[in-house]
């Protein structure tokens, strides 16, 4: 559900098909830096109606990022 | 220059950022303030703003506290609806030769003048990531920039706003947000009166004057407006040729 949604909205973002993201895929392959993963994040928060900070959390990949906002979601 | 826009500015009841006020009012800005604690001049700026047909409200907020600062801003924009531009420039001095001043006055300084900067930019860099705009202005000093005797807390303070900025403006740039800094020398306000009363000081100046805040505003608004959207991560001093 998380997964789904985050792959949505990058697919949206980048404007390819959404089948490429993986929750493998690195952010840094899809052209995506740090203040995009920022702005993604803000958007979940806004999607899900909860505060979810980076913190220390190392958000590499996708599926780093659908953990995250899984175990804030809990 | 600035219709349609929401501006917050800390420390704005009075001095410096009741000019800035002002001015950003008169251009058509709906300006939210700070203020520390004096409630009767807040509320007299409050209604000097609305008088000039914009919408406009004091909060009581200390920036040197985080909590406070992130639910004064969210208040914001619940109020306003967002904001475009951030004027740091709430500051305090606690003038002391080294030997007499006391650790907590060096941290009051630091806490109010450069943290307070910091979490105010921490609680807009969200919003203005998102809408890809946003002017933020961080009132520094020439204190900053060349030192002054009696003044290592404030001096230290300063520095640090120079290079908070800097490192703003590179994070944000991309984003299509500015932060510059302005470096004022000695402006005539209620925190400069030992100072504005020396002549000693005045003659230092190459222009033979103290500054008014009228003139920081206006440099302000310089920089709040599309007229500076090719600046970033600038210091501009504005001290009559003291530094120079």
């Amino acid at each position: 559900m998380v997964f789904e949604k985050v792959a949505a909205m990058l697919a949206e973002k980048l404007e390819c098909e959404v089948s490429k993201i993986t929750m493998d895929t690195k952010f840094e392959a899809l052209g995506i830096d740090s203040l995009d993963v920022m702005e993604l994040l803000m958007n979940v928060e806004e999607e899900f109606g909860t505060e979810i900070e980076l913190g220390d959390n190392k958000v590499n990949a996708v599926g780093d990022l659908v953990t995250l906002i899984e175990s804030k979601l809990q | 220059m600035l219709k349609g826009k929401v501006a917050v500015v800390t420390g704005g009841s009075r001095g410096i950022g009741a000019a800035i006020c002002k001015l950003f009012a008169k251009n058509g800005a709906e300006i939210a303030f700070l203020y520390a604690g004096n409630t009767q001049k807040a509320e007299e700026t409050q209604k000097e703003l609305e008088a000039m047909g914009v919408k406009a409200k004091g909060y009581q907020c200390n920036v040197a506290d985080a909590t406070q600062v992130a639910a004064t801003v969210k208040e914001i924009v619940a109020d306003f609806g967002g904001i475009h531009i951030l004027v740091n420039n709430a500051g305090i001095t606690k003038d002391k030769l080294i030997p007499m001043m006391k650790a907590e006055e060096f941290d009051a300084v630091v806490d109010t003048n450069l943290k307070g900067s910091f979490y105010m930019i921490k609680q807009v860099y969200p919003l203005f990531l998102k809408q890809k705009s946003g002017k933020i202005i961080n009132i520094s000093s020439v204190s900053g920039l060349i030192g002054n005797a009696g003044q290592a807390n404030y001096s230290a303070s300063k520095a640090g706003v120079v290079g908070l900025t800097k490192s703003v403006a590179k994070e944000l740039a991309s984003r299509g947000v500015c932060c510059n800094a302005i470096a004022p020398g000695f402006i005539a306000t209620d925190m400069t009166e030992t100072f504005t009363a020396n002549e000693e000081i005045k003659n230092a100046i190459p222009m033979k004057r103290f500054g008014q805040a009228e003139d920081v505003a206006k440099l302000a608004l310089f920089l709040a407006s599309e007229a500076s959207d090719y600046i970033t991560g600038e210091v501009i001093r504005i001290d009559g040729g003291m530094a120079m």
